[in-house]
């Protein structure tokens, strides 16, 4: 086992407990367990889904496929829930490999930033349709003792949406 | 008579001029399902219909300095776009002249000149050719003004938006637009400074004909059964009683000519020209207040209402989409394959706007439309459903009789017509015979 260098920053998490976090998020999200899922997120949270031709988007200046913030993902879930989101009634059946996971510090004492890597499956009406991209988390410290999402951010590595057509699914 | 009549079996085409039955007299109207599924028409409509019309190609400000570049597929032609030395736009088919290479790789970019990278060919950003390896081994009857950077057959711009077309005999695009440029000058004079499309492109491809998201983009019957969800969340944005059906009032869709068509109507929601809306928050009311003022003071109230409180929904014939809605959109879907198409989506914004501005257009675009939508994805599940629901063969016809014994009213499906009339007048042209620019009998009363 390597030795942690004493100049490392503090995180507010270490790898372990994190990958057990993306893994039961990823479980939630399979599952389509959205309102537990939802219940993950801070109030100040941000999900973020950027173009395919401009991965570091900055959602204030360039177009972008998805900017919620927490009123507007209750909504995406509230949607979602709903028979009449018909790009997902029935829902598609979807299986997510979150990989190479990577923390770092987040710039503030309570938060952890940690990259991931995913490849979405989306299995609908004769059609699988796989995502690939990376994630960008911070996962901040509750009073309580939880971890919770501030921020989370799909970064897709495809050209297009070719053919996906939506991002209809919770990346 | 058409060129492929000769009928086939099953739901495959009859004949081309059977395709679209307008009983103009009863107002029944219906399309042959085979227009949005058979090889033939495909293969028709690619030679009838996009050789021979204006093409979109991209926006002016996408380069905006002299020898930027973006690269882009019309009607299946690779085409690269560029500001020459002059400050011109100029279009170029993306082939080398020598042995047919991509000569420009990249999405988008800035060149002093362009090298095809297999055998170092070189040409200036005017497309001249410059520089050949080996030169002195040709022969000396090389004629080498034949092999600049060939452009397509026309490259012209209204307005900043560039078109291209591939047929030589086309009339000028000013014509082509005809009664379009009213609804291009409504949209581009509510900036007083320009319009620039923003970094981040929406790619999607979806599993249906074409035509069908042409329609659906021009189709306001649709709008309240189909996307229930996202009037549900505008509404419980808003406080007091929002609305939670679309009621659109105004005037019905209009035949511009040559295929064009706009629906305008009234829209009780708010826009970022130049209407507030409690959805914005107080903070914004003074801006676009502002905005508002000095819209009125531009161009009146009466023009400053209409650009401010109304939507417009214009298609340009065949495939472009200026939509002016919760933000102003460019939309422009490619035909792949009878069963698939590709739409790209760009979104519009007033140079002079401010960041607070850009952020609540931005955050007002992705609610509506965009791949991540509240709306999108269900027009998305549509078109594609209705493309798998033709497999079932025994039922031939789509029906858009909707509204057709009445002058057109919003909501009726007048512009669904107008559109494939002119698209089954296209397809039935002989193919010696340049399509008229403008119709007249086509032409908006």
């Amino acid at each position: 086992m390597m030795a942690v260098p004493a100049s490392r920053p503090a995180v507010a998490a270490e790898r372990p407990e994190v990958e057990d976090f993306l893994f039961r998020e990823a479980r939630l999200l399979d599952t389509w367990d959205l309102d537990t899922w939802i219940t993950l997120f801070t109030d100040d949270a941000r999900y973020v889904v950027p173009n395919t031709d401009l991965p570091g988007a900055d959602p204030r200046r360039d177009l972008i496929i998805i900017d919620d913030d927490i009123v507007r993902l209750r909504a995406r879930v509230a949607r979602l829930n709903n028979r009449r989101a018909h790009r997902e009634f029935p829902h598609s059946r979807t299986r997510r490999l979150v990989t190479n996971v990577a923390c770092a510090a987040a710039g503030r004492d309570d938060e952890v930033e940690a990259l991931a890597n995913f490849a979405v499956y989306r299995i609908r009406g004769g059609h699988t349709d796989l995502y690939v991209g990376r994630y960008v988390y911070r996962l901040r410290r509750a009073g309580d003792g939880r971890l919770l999402i501030s921020y989370r951010r799909a970064e897709l590595d495809l050209e297009s949406l070719a053919p996906h057509g939506t991002v209809s699914i919770i990346l | 008579m058409n060129a492929a009549g000769e009928p086939q079996e099953g739901g495959s085409v009859r004949s081309f001029e059977g395709l679209v039955q307008d009983d103009r007299a009863a107002g029944l109207f219906r399309v042959h399902r085979s227009a949005m599924t058979s090889p033939e028409v495909f293969a028709a409509e690619r030679r009838k219909v996009f050789d021979r019309n204006w093409l979109y190609m991209g926006h002016e400000s996408e380069i905006p300095r002299v020898g930027d570049f973006v690269r882009r597929t019309v009607n299946g032609r690779p085409l690269f776009m560029t500001r020459g030395s002059d400050g011109r736009v100029r279009v170029f088919l993306n082939s080398c002249p020598h042995r047919g290479a991509l000569i420009c790789r990249q999405p988008q970019g800035h060149a002093t000149s362009f090298q095809c990278f297999y055998h170092a060919w070189t040409f200036g950003i005017d497309g001249e050719l410059k520089g050949v390896p080996s030169r002195e081994l040709y022969p000396d009857e090389m004629e080498w003004s034949e092999f600049a950077l060939r452009p397509p057959a026309g490259v012209d711009t209204y307005r900043g938006f560039v078109f291209v077309t591939f047929d030589p005999d086309a009339d000028g695009l000013r014509a082509y637009l005809a009664g379009a440029v009213e609804y291009i000058d409504l949209v581009v004079d509510q900036a007083e400074d320009g319009w620039s499309v923003l970094p981040g492109t929406n790619m999607y491809q979806t599993r249906s004909n074409w035509k069908l998201m042409v329609e659906n983009s021009v189709d306001t019957y649709h709008v309240s059964p189909l996307h229930r969800t996202y009037f549900d969340y505008v509404g419980g944005l808003r406080q007091g009683g929002p609305p939670r059906q679309v009621a659109f009032s105004g005037r019905g869709p209009a035949e511009l000519g040559n295929g064009h068509v706009v629906v305008e109507t009234h829209t009780p929601y708010g826009r970022p020209i130049a209407h507030w809306d409690p959805v914005f928050g107080e903070d914004a009311r003074p801006e676009i207040e502002a905005i508002r003022d000095r819209l009125v003071q531009r161009h009146g109230a009466e023009r400053a209402a209409r650009m401010a409180d109304n939507i417009r929904l214009l298609l340009i014939y065949p495939n472009l989409l200026l939509n002016d809605i919760t933000a102003v959109t460019i939309r422009y879907v490619q035909p792949l394959a009878p069963g698939l198409h590709e739409t790209t989506a760009w979104a519009l914004a007033p140079n002079e706007e401010t960041e607070a501005a850009r952020a609540r257009r931005i955050d007002s675009y992705l609610t509506f439309v965009g791949p991540g939508g509240f709306a999108t994805p269900d027009d998305v599940e549509a078109v594609e459903s209705c493309q798998a629901g033709f497999e079932a063969t025994e039922l031939e016809w789509s029906d858009l009789s909707l509204g057709g014994t009445r002058p057109a009213e919003v909501g009726d499906e007048t512009a669904l017509r107008a559109f494939w009339r002119r698209w089954h007048h296209d397809l039935l042209a002989g193919s010696d015979h340049p399509v008229a620019a403008v119709d007249p009998a086509r032409r908006a009363g």
